[in-house]
């Protein structure tokens, strides 16, 4: 258990934070890029609902480089058990903009067949498991894949994110007790953006830190500056190794905010403290690192606005592209219930064609 | 009288019974300051106090099973599960716990406690903000489920249900929670569990339904009617105890049956209603029941219009009833 809480960005002296890291200057380039397009993507995402275009969006507003950091520690075959507010991840992973904007549409070209809302993501091809809105669930199925990669020797690490608000879940506890009990090759990610929705870390424990928690399963918890890329990956890079060398998991706490509202359907002025997010706009990750990368030598405007540009560009054209793709064919609805459609089903995708067939499509469609 | 929607109703009737009764609470997520993701605590963190209005941590089955404890202890626990989808992880607390208190102490315990969720499609809210799971709560002896479809009935059923002395799951219709409006009287009134509404009278077909589908089933009544098929429409309000008298009254009457769920149909709501008239009044049938239901698919986003049942699916299967010779 780290005592304080582990930050790279802004300590002074030494060799430089990112050598110490053993990441180059094309690491860092692939880093930044990947948080500036998550929060280009956001901003855009945002706009679309607002007038109305896509259903329901939840951005990740000020959490890039925690779930950015943390997955950049990984190999590309191990596997993610991915919270819902982590978009970095499978672009990360070579997932693309137009990809993630047919699921967001629902559309016939979303992988997942418009099954559901907007930013449950799922990308078999690159690790990354199904997403889905009950909370938590994601932790305990986690640490049984890591409980299978240590049976089959296999060498691979899983990574589960989720909020400081599952921690309060069965689900959590679960999962920490069983990777506990086997020394699982697992990192725990919790993102403590201080909220779950309206209601504050400190209605959702009594402990000192999240992190602490771990202490209890008999392994170790880290508590990390979540706004500072480099102290995640260091974080999570460790955690990486130790899991995949046979000594156990990691939890690890990134202290981070969320700059926005918990998804399109809330109203944050509802509930937060005025000046809370001015404190934190301060902290934003992005510019942290950005200041960071010209130190270094790494950024100058040129790439900022050249970087910006193509990725504006790039979603509007995944939009346009979105917005003149049919639904998902009627058909595509009795898809997937089981690998073999039964008897049963059948005879109710038969009925819903006549219905088409007479009635035409319904309202609303 | 004041005219509200749902969604008024149920923050007012939880203020007219904190009113009246000090030992009542409310618990959930995100119940407190904000007043509810969908509002239907709105104001009341405000005039009651964290004492009485508490956001609880993130886990339903600390929601439900405090709920619990708090309800042995002598307070009427009125909780809220977020979205019916999200009460899983509190099922065991629901079925295992509240609803066989009073059976497995001979007598000795009881759980005079509310569970409110707003359940059913129709808000493009995909798989995990649209089941009706109603079956699953309809299924467990000792839990009463209830399920109201309008605001004036929402006041009284809430009001017998927070002043019951066994466990209540409340299904809020939240479809319709902004659009279905009538008047509300300000005073005291219950409506009473395990009676069902027949909203509107006919002679040739019942379509026998509750909670969010009865608006469904009043429009595809009115189709029929331009069809000279005169339809009646009954509203079960409580799914358990069910008002066996009042589903074979309207058979009896209509001989013609519509059992309408929004639900998946393998072992629906709408089966239950089937098989109890087809084993009490077979004798009175003139064509088989059919059941109008939502398909046996999990609930889709994109397809969801397709998926749920409409006005022309329930017309579709009042001609069928009706043309059956
Ligand atoms: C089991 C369950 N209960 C309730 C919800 C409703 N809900 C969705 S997000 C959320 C808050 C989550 O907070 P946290 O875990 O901190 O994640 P964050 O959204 O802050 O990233 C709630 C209560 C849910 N999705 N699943
Ligand atoms: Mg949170």
């Amino acid at each position: 258990m780290t005592k304080g809480m582990l930050t790279v960005l802004g300590k002074k002296g030494g060799k430089k934070p990112h050598e110490e890291l053993g990441l180059s200057v094309e690491d860092l380039k692939r880093l930044y890029e990947t948080m500036v397009r998550v929060r280009v993507f956001d901003e855009k995402m945002i706009k679309l609902q607002r007038s109305g275009r896509i259903g329901f969006y939840v951005p990740a507003l000020g959490q890039e480089a925690c779930h950015i950091g943390a997955a950049f520690a990984l190999d590309d075959s191990d596997w993610i058990f991915p919270h819902y507010r982590d978009p970095g991840i499978p672009l990360l992973r070579g997932i693309t903009i137009q990809e993630m904007v047919h699921q967001l549409y629902g559309n016939a070209a979303d992988n997942t067949k418009g099954r559901q809302m907007p930013n449950h993501f799922s990308y078999k091809d690159i690790n990354f498991v199904s997403i889905s809105s009950p909370l938590a669930t994601q932790i305990i199925q986690a640490a049984g894949a890591a409980y299978a990669a240590k049976i089959k020797k296999d060498g691979k690490v899983v990574l589960t994110s989720f909020g400081d608000g599952s921690t309060s879940e069965g689900d959590f506890h679960a999962g920490m007790n069983l990777a506990g009990v086997h020394a699982l090759p697992i990192v725990f990610l919790c993102e403590n953006n201080q909220w779950a929705i309206s209601v504050p870390v400190s209605l959702q424990t009594g402990s000192e830190s999240f992190a602490i928690k771990a202490q209890a399963y008999g392994f170790d918890g880290v508590k990390v500056d979540g706004n500072d890329i480099l102290a995640v990956y260091k974080a999570a890079k460790e955690s990486v190794e130790k899991a995949r060398s046979g000594r156990g998991p990691t939890l690890i706490e990134a202290v981070t905010y969320r700059m926005g509202p918990h998804s399109t359907s809330d109203d944050p002025t509802r509930y937060t403290p005025e000046g809370e997010l001015e404190a934190w706009k301060k902290k934003d990750p992005i510019e942290r690192f950005k200041e960071y990368l010209r130190q270094v030598k790494v950024w100058d405007e040129e790439w900022e606005n050249e970087l910006r540009t193509t990725i504006a560009k790039e979603v509007d054209d995944a939009v346009k592209k979105a917005e003149a793709t049919d639904p998902p064919a009627p058909d595509t609805l009795f898809e997937d219930v089981f690998a073999e459609l039964p008897a049963q089903l059948l005879a109710q995708k038969d009925e819903m064609k006549r219905l088409i067939d007479e009635y035409g499509m319904p309202e609303g469609h | 009288m004041t005219e509200m929607n749902l969604i008024q109703a149920v923050v007012h009737t939880l203020d007219h019974e904190m009113e009246r009764d000090e030992n009542m609470i409310v618990l959930g997520e995100d119940v407190g300051k904000n007043g509810g993701v969908l509002r239907s605590t709105a104001g009341l963190y405000d005039k009651y106090g964290g004492d009485r209005v508490l956001d609880t941590p993130l886990n339903e089955s600390t929601i439900i099973g405090s709920a619990i404890g708090m309800a042995l202890y002598g307070m009427t626990a009125c909780a809220e599960i977020q979205f019916q989808d999200f009460l899983y992880p509190g099922f065991d607390q629901l079925v295992n716990e509240a609803a066989k208190f009073r059976y497995r102490s001979g007598g000795e315990y009881n759980v005079p406690m509310v569970v409110r969720t707003p359940y059913g499609g129709g808000i493009r809210g995909g798989h995990y903000h649209s089941q009706s799971g109603e079956t699953h709560f309809a299924h467990t002896s000792g839990l009463k489920v209830v399920v109201p479809s309008n605001p004036y009935d929402l006041k009284g059923l809430l009001l017998s249900s927070l002043r019951d002395p066994d466990p209540v799951i409340f299904m809020e219709p939240k479809r319709i929670y902004r659009a279905v409006k009538n008047d509300v009287p300000e005073e005291d009134y219950t409506v009473p569990l395990g009676k069902a509404n027949l909203v509107r009278e006919g002679e040739d077909v019942s379509i026998i339904t509750f909670g969010s589908m009865v608006p469904v089933a009043l429009s595809a009544a009115k189709a029929a009617e331009e069809d000279d098929i005169s339809v009646e429409v009954l509203d079960l309000r409580t799914l358990n105890p069910m008002d066996e008298e009042a589903v074979l009254k309207t058979a009896r009457k209509t001989g013609r049956v519509v059992s309408f769920c929004e639900a998946p149909r393998h072992v629906s709501f709408a089966s239950e209603v089937s098989a109890t008239i087809a084993e009490k009044a077979i004798d009175s049938m003139e064509a088989p029941i059919v059941r109008v239901t939502g398909y046996d698919t999990p609930f889709p986003y994109t397809l969801e219009s397709l998926y749920l049942p409409d006005a022309n699916r329930v017309y579709d299967a009042i001609e069928k009833v009706y043309n059956y010779r």
